[in-house]
């Protein structure tokens, strides 16, 4: 179906069954449970979820299939996001001006920082690209954050992040237009919530704007891994030097491969802004550039679900765990007495609150040590353990490619 | 398109899911739209139970964590205290007795924490997820200017009451103000028209002035709110250098400062910042140097303790400002300091008195509103006059959302007598003294807009 052999068919539908079905797949708890502080299903987190996951997917088309391992890809999430937030301040709140106009800027941006960034391969690439990330960071941090050109606050408006204001001049916006993000006036911030029993299901207009094009934007990865020119990219991977030898210039390839991953986090940008609409430069940062990394290793770099799993779990970690306090963790646990329970909390609370760093770290940890084809690849393993007899043939279109690093 | 039977499954899939969804859509229950709920009161979270939830959303990673940890304390004070435990602290000092110790209006208080990463993006989603999963009624928090901008807007665009904690930009009530935005920290602006008559006593009008400024929001408007200050008095700007915030080494930085011919050097840094420069600054000898005949000074525009304690012995002697300090002898700072103290053993900064502050005004202006509703509480808190919570007489501005009230002006204690004495009070500034009109050209620019109850 849709030119995708069988296993790929039944991946996407899996995908788009799960997609579609979170807001009541991340909500496991009833609400007044004390398990409720575990449940994902509000809408800025999905939203998060598939935002992340459209990032990570992108990234993968570069680093899974090229092996090229750039750490600038947030310069372009940056781009987009300040693109849409501009397509709001000129011509008001619809969000499809914005989010096409955020992949066209982060195409732009791509092929400029690309060019260059591709006359190197390996390490020097990976500083080249970082170097570009951290320029454009400053820039949109102080430079093109000053008032300029009459422009208070100027491209950027620096560290408080470009926003909307009442005076801007939003030209297309109309009294009947609701006075916030929207699609044709279904306002991105709208939530249908479903009460059934104990528990509350929050379905959220703009996730499902993310969970579609996610979808459509997952099912274009997929062709590009099984075709010829992700044939090449993975060629690319194995040697770019036997490549060159045998006459083939490897260039356009690998352009074409960073101005699609540019593109593709254009995209997640651009929808950060639609669904909420403040770009701040901070998403500029090495930091966004590393998770990004960190995601697609997580899930499996190379694997077409992994980087959308990798996207889920750090997402989840930032947003749950930083959540959990003290106060929280002695709810758990007074039912012990104090003595017993004090050192215990007081153990757990270094890996939640503002310890969820560690926690993130030591999963890393775990699944780079143990899981070298990252989530995906420990599943496939898991799968292929309990059902020996059929699960190769089932997996083995997931399974990660065989793991050279970084382009020579 | 590889053949029929894939396309049978995959209707047959549709089907048992329109199957299933039909025997959910059948059991009892039913749909609510977010956006246009009127059966919970008209307004965004309104409290049903026999609770009510504020979001506490603080650094706790980051450059910044120190003042959030701090605030996080404060904010546990407080809610202990709104719900009638410990011994009240400043509710006993507050001049509005609306508060009864029960909670607000009846509901007991309860509190989620998050943290703010001190990233815009990061507060937003941390923000967003006590709105939309915990039910809160009102965010507050915030240790920079960026970050409670952000935060401010967002609550704005939701539907529910920010109340500011720690931001002395002058744009977060000046041309980012919203609403439902309340800020009771004082600002950039506040700080230069305090200091400045102190700097001219001390040190004269004959004066040149060197300026290094964090390159963002909040160093700006605080640069340029000194720069107008003290130029006021007579004193000259010699040179004004940015300094990117990520900066640890400022040495290159201080060193033309020797030779700029000025004799003032005024550090618009804060946090870890302004711990480096100052002791660069100070490494270079510029204290014991002699330019035009004057000793050659350093000036810190905002003051905390917790600075103070990173910079050590340097801080002595140095001139700046603060929103309040733990040694005040009033009657709300002595309550305020004892029952901080007795919990946790030590002085609260000033971030911990400006968030505690803000707890009890918002759950006052509840009570006095009686309501949760944010439009309610905003009209309760608009021109709300009130004194006893340690900083004086003050008034919340209308048109601004901005609190009034006297400013410090302190200066590093010569003799410490203990690790948190590092601050002493030279001056307590009057409340007309940094008066300023809402449509004063530091401030232009923005709108309120209209209170937004989010439903």
């Amino acid at each position: 179906m849709l030119g995708l052999n069988r296993n790929d068919t039944l991946l996407l539908i899996f995908v788009a069954i799960i997609t579609l079905a979170a807001p009541i797949l991340m909500n496991p708890f009833p609400t007044e449970s004390s398990l409720a502080q575990f449940n994902a299903g509000y809408p800025d987190l999905m939203q998060r979820f598939v935002i992340f996951g459209i990032f990570a997917i992108g990234y993968n088309i570069l680093f899974g299939l090229t092996g090229y391992l750039s750490f600038g890809h947030a310069a372009f999430l940056g781009a987009g996001s300040y693109a849409c937030v501009w397509m709001f301040k000129l011509f008001g709140y619809n969000v499809l001006p914005g989010i096409v106009l955020s992949v066209i800027v982060a195409g732009i941006f791509s092929v400029a920082i690309g060019y260059i960034s591709l006359r190197r391969s390996g390490i020097y690439f990976s500083i080249l690209t970082l170097a570009f990330a951290q320029m454009s960071f400053a820039l949109a941090y102080s430079v093109l954050g000053q008032d300029m050109w009459g422009l208070k606050g100027g491209l950027t408006n620096g560290e408080t992040g470009l926003q909307v204001y009442s005076n801007d001049p939003q030209i297309f916006h109309s009294e009947a237009a609701p006075n916030l993000p929207h699609l044709f006036g279904v306002p991105m911030r709208e939530t249908w919530i479903w009460e059934y029993g104990a528990w509350q299901f929050q379905f959220n207009a703009g996730f499902y704007l993310c969970a579609i094009i996610m979808l459509v934007v997952f099912y274009l990865s997929m062709r590009i891994f099984r075709s010829p020119f992700g044939l090449m990219l993975r060629a690319v991977k194995t040697n770019q030097n036997r490549l060159n030898y045998t006459g083939v210039n490897t260039k356009p390839y690998t352009l074409a491969a960073f101005v699609i991953s540019g593109m593709y986090a254009g995209l997640a940008g651009g929808l950060l802004s639609a669904m909420d609409p403040l770009a701040g430069a901070e998403r500029m940062q090495w930091t966004a550039s590393g998770e990004v990394v960190l995601m697609t290793i997580l899930g499996g770099a190379g694997t077409l679900i992994g980087p959308v799993l990798g996207a889920g779990m750090i997402k989840y970690f930032e947003n749950i765990f930083s959540k959990i306090n003290k106060g929280i963790l002695e709810g758990w646990f007074s039912f012990l007495p104090e003595s017993v329970a004090d050192p215990i909390v007081s153990v757990l609370y270094l890996f939640t609150g503002s310890g969820w760093h560690l926690t993130l770290g030591l999963v890393f940890m775990l699944v780079v040590i143990f899981l070298p084809g990252g989530l995906v690849g420990g599943l496939i393993g898991a799968g292929r353990r309990l059902f020996r007899r059929g699960g190769g043939k089932a997996a083995k279109n997931t399974q990660p490619t065989p793991t050279s690093q970084a382009a020579e | 398109m590889t053949g029929s039977n894939k396309t049978i499954g995959r209707r047959g899939l549709l089907k048992g899911g329109v199957a299933l969804g039909a025997a959910g859509l059948a059991a009892p229950t039913f749909f609510d739209s977010r956006a246009y709920a009127a059966s919970d009161g008209g307004y965004l979270n309104a409290p049903t139970g026999k609770t009510v939830t504020l979001g506490f959303n603080v650094p706790q990673t980051g450059p910044y964590a120190d003042e959030g940890a701090d605030e996080l304390r404060a904010y546990k004070l407080a809610v202990e205290h709104l719900n009638g435990g410990g011994d009240g602290g400043m509710m006993n000092t507050f001049s509005s007795k609306a508060l009864k110790g029960n909670g607000i209006l009846g509901k007991k208080v309860e509190y989620v924490t998050g943290d703010t990463q001190t990233k815009s993006d990061a507060a937003r989603a941390s923000a967003k997820s006590m709105i939309e999963k915990d039910g809160a009624v009102m965010i507050t928090g915030g240790s920079s200017s960026g970050v409670a901008i952000a935060v401010q807007g967002l609550c704005q665009e939701a539907g529910v009451i920010f109340m500011a904690g720690l931001t002395h930009s002058n744009d977060t009530t000046g041309k980012d103000k919203k609403a439902n935005g309340f800020r009771h920290f004082f600002n950039g602006y506040m700080s230069g028209a305090a200091l400045a008559p102190v700097l001219e006593k001390m040190y004269g009008k004959d004066r040149k002035a060197y300026h290094l400024t964090a390159d963002y929001t909040w160093g700006w408007t605080q640069q340029e709110s000194i720069q107008q200050a003290t130029e006021g008095k007579g004193w000259e700007t010699v040179n004004n250098v940015l300094t990117p915030l990520a900066t640890t080494d400022f040495s290159s930085y201080v060193a033309p400062v020797v030779n700029s011919g000025a004799d003032v050097l005024v550090l618009n840094h804060y946090g870890g910042n302004m711990v480096n420069s100052l002791t660069s600054a100070v490494q270079f000898g510029l204290r014991d140097k002699e330019v035009n005949g004057k000793n050659f000074e350093i000036v810190v525009p905002l003051y905390s303790r917790l600075m103070a304690r990173g910079a050590g012995e340097n801080v002595k002697g140095i001139f700046g400002s603060t929103n309040w300090h733990w040694s005040l002898e009033d009657e709300g700072s002595k309550a305020f300091v004892k029952s901080f103290g007795e919990k946790y053993g030590f002085p609260p900064s000033q971030a911990a008195h400006t968030v505690y502050c803000q707890t009890l005004l918002y759950a006052d202006a509840c009570e006095r509103a009686g309501t949760f509703n944010p439009c309610g509480v905003g009209e309760a808190l608009e021109g709300f006059f009130f004194f006893g919570l340690g900083n004086g007489p003050t008034i919340y501005r209308a048109e601004d959302h901005q609190c009034f009230k006297d400013v410090l002006v302190v200066k590093g204690k010569e003799n410490p007598s203990s690790e948190f004495d590092l601050l002493e009070v030279v001056q307590v500034t009057p409340m007309s003294q940094v008066w300023y009109e809402p449509d004063h050209a530091m401030f232009a620019g923005g709108d309120l807009g209209k209170c937004n109850p989010g439903a």
